[in-house]
């Protein structure tokens, strides 16, 4: 079995054999102890990664005496007001609010402007297609941090512009939620042509036939259709936009208009290792628990759709 | 309603690669593609391609950013930037992210998915260890959480005894008392602990990436190598990793790419000034530093074309890599 040139028909792989009566070379008592062996690995792997996630909600309903004097326990009493506090007081309310507001205008409009740019590049021939294919496309490959520099000052710039200009500039979460578009342009147009490329022809020209115009053809016919692309890639970019935090450091900066991980970061940079730590980590559990529980709830879809750009 | 002929379209539905438009998708094109690019053309050049070409201008400036002039110095940002130790020790640690983090979490990565799908010998043959399904769904938590999430809390994992350290705690717990330490606050571990979180976040999502490759691969080849008596590393070494190499190859682009941005990590866990004695700096954040602290506009974009020159290093290193030969099942 030391060949790499495996000549094999495709899958589908045939189910196991039946339990053979004798038992196969390699599993004897040796194997039985790596088994248990590689169980326990793997174990330990699973307590490393859920025991600081418990921790911190187990925390986050403690006195702070019970935090210091017994980081293991269980609190005697479960505190919630350590979540009033935090949610009034320490503003993550506030930031909470702010963080569905840019998702509610970023996520949507970038699948629409990112289906649309996608669907012309995928299924029309015109001038300079590749052009702004590759335009799009090129900038997966350039580093955040090149652009935030010029970035600051093309936002801060828009608050010039006539009429719209009140409602963008620095400190708006409208700007905020049209840059999240803009950085999540390459990769959603990258994945949705590939996805639009693989629609059949055939319908296009029934629909058009039918005398479907090429507005309808693309919202009643190929969005549809493209529909577990754009949810894969929708999972992808809503927590990208939820998580993100360099862009809204650098573009908002007045304290009432900080986003959830923002604001979560610069209160646990501010109040440093002195302060009222369990309102902290209800603060750290309003951001963490919400995201867990929508990724347990969908599992296959966002596990299929962080993984979806590496894999295509 | 136009009768047109398609009879020449029919044999193009099975290579729908290219679709080249029949003459019913030519009426009216040109107003619906600009109608369609239009918008996201706009943004996308306002907010990211404006900015890259602007950047690598303003690095050739000595823009200070409250002034309105920008005068044109040439390379002096590149010099200033190379005389100076910090930007060498940010370098430095850039270059550890690129290249400890991708070795050690697709490691982990590779021999956790290999347990979880193939890591057990029983009665059955060959399958996946006890409770494999749950290990999926808890390994890939971290990866749903922001950065600066998981930055809070192990800022306070790795705190000093006395604010509640777990990390500390822990190490008491089990009678390792002699090794706590105020993880970082001390320039020897700071940015080490680091590294320990950011594999820390990422090793779940190569396990299940490399457990779609896996399960790809027939239970059957396993049956025989089994059959043959195979050992365990053998079979890994000369089965499953030929198989995966492909994703491994991606995976490692990827997550060199991830790795290079530790911004969030280093700003919340050791501070804006890179932890004790700036020991911890990364690119991103003594750029940040430059930019929006010292307002020195025109270095921190020589930073920002560093760290453009290295992103574009590990993406030729992988197309070259990925010209190699696949093993076709």
């Amino acid at each position: 079995m030391t060949t790499t040139s495996v000549d094999h028909p495709p899958p589908p792989a045939p189910p196991a054999e039946p339990a053979s009566p004798r038992r196969g070379p390699g599993v004897g008592a040796g194997a039985g102890a790596l088994n248990l062996l590689n169980g326990g690995f793997m174990l330990v792997w699973a307590l490393i990664t859920t025991l600081p996630l418990l921790w911190a909600i187990i925390s986050s309903f403690k006195t702070n005496t019970e935090f210091l004097s017994d980081p293991w326990g269980l609190p005697e009493t479960l505190r919630f007001d350590n979540f009033a506090r935090a949610w009034s007081t320490a503003n993550i309310g506030q930031y909470f609010v702010n963080s569905v507001i840019v998702v509610a205008i970023s996520v949507p409009l970038t699948m629409l402007l990112g289906a649309m740019a996608a669907y012309v590049l995928a299924r029309y021939d015109f001038p300079g297609n590749r052009v702004v294919y590759f335009g799009f496309v090129g900038g997966m490959i350039f580093p955040v941090f090149l652009a935030l520099v010029p970035l600051f000052f093309v936002v801060r710039n828009l608050q010039n512009l006539p009429l719209l200009g009140e409602f963008l500039g620095l400190n708006s979460h409208l700007s905020l939620a049209l840059v999240y578009v803009a950085f999540s342009m390459p990769f959603t147009v990258f994945f949705l042509t590939a996805f639009f490329r693989t629609q059949p022809t055939s319908i296009a020209e029934a629909a058009i036939m039918d005398g479907c115009s090429h507005f309808g053809l693309f919202f009643r016919v190929m969005l549809p259709m493209a529909k577990p692309g754009l949810i894969s890639i929708g999972l992808f970019n809503v927590l990208g936009h939820w998580n993100q935090y360099i862009l809204p450091v650098v573009l908002m900066n007045e304290p009432e208009k900080k986003v959830l991980a923002q604001g979560l970061a610069a209160l646990a940079i501010s109040q440093g290792y002195r302060g009222d730590w369990t309102a902290l980590f209800a603060g750290l559990v309003i951001a963490l628990l919400p995201v867990l529980i929508v990724y347990i709830l969908f599992q296959k879809q966002v596990q299929a759709g962080l993984t979806a750009g590496v894999l295509k | 309603m136009s009768v047109i002929d398609v009879a020449p379209r029919a044999e193009a539905r099975g290579a729908p690669r290219r679709p080249k438009p029949g003459p019913a998708l030519q009426h009216g094109k040109v107003g619906f593609v600009l109608a369609f690019l239009a918008v996201p053309v706009v943004i996308y050049g306002l907010f990211v391609l404006s900015p890259y070409v602007q950047a690598i201008y303003i690095s050739l400036t000595d823009w200070s950013g409250l002034t309105a002039s920008q005068t044109f110095v040439g390379f002096d940002n590149y010099v200033r930037l190379f005389e100076d130790d910090q930007f060498w020790v940010a370098l430095k640690n850039n270059v550890i992210l690129m290249l400890v983090v991708p070795v050690v979490t697709l490691a982990l990565g590779l021999f956790f998915a290999s347990m979880i799908n193939v890591g057990r010998r029983g009665k059955s043959g060959i399958e996946g260890v006890r409770g494999s399904k749950v290990y999926r769904v808890v390994y890939f938590f971290p990866l749903v959480l922001s950065m600066a999430v998981i930055g809070v809390l192990f800022k306070y994992v790795f705190a000093p005894t006395e604010a509640g350290g777990i990390f500390n705690g822990l190490l008491g717990l089990v009678g390792l008392d002699g090794l706590t330490q105020p993880w970082l606050g001390d320039p020897r571990f700071a940015f080490w602990c680091v590294v320990v979180v950011m594999i820390w976040a990422f090793v779940g999502f190569y396990v299940v990436l490399f457990s779609a490759a896996m399960q790809s691969i027939p239970k059957d080849i396993y049956e025989a190598a089994l059959l043959d008596g195979s050992s365990r590393f053998t079979t890994f070494r000369h089965v499953t990793l030929p198989l995966v190499w492909d994703t491994v190859q991606v995976g490692w682009v990827y997550m060199a790419i991830q790795a290079m941005d530790g911004f969030a990590l280093v700003h919340i866990m050791l501070g804006i000034s890179g932890g004790p004695s700036r020991a911890g700096d990364v690119l991103g954040v003594a750029l940040y530093r430059s930019a929006f602290n010292s307002y020195r506009f025109g270095y921190a974009s020589a930073i920002g074309v560093v760290l453009l020159v290295l992103t574009l290093i590990i993406s030729v290193l992988f197309m070259r890599a990925a010209r190699r030969e696949r093993v076709e099942l």
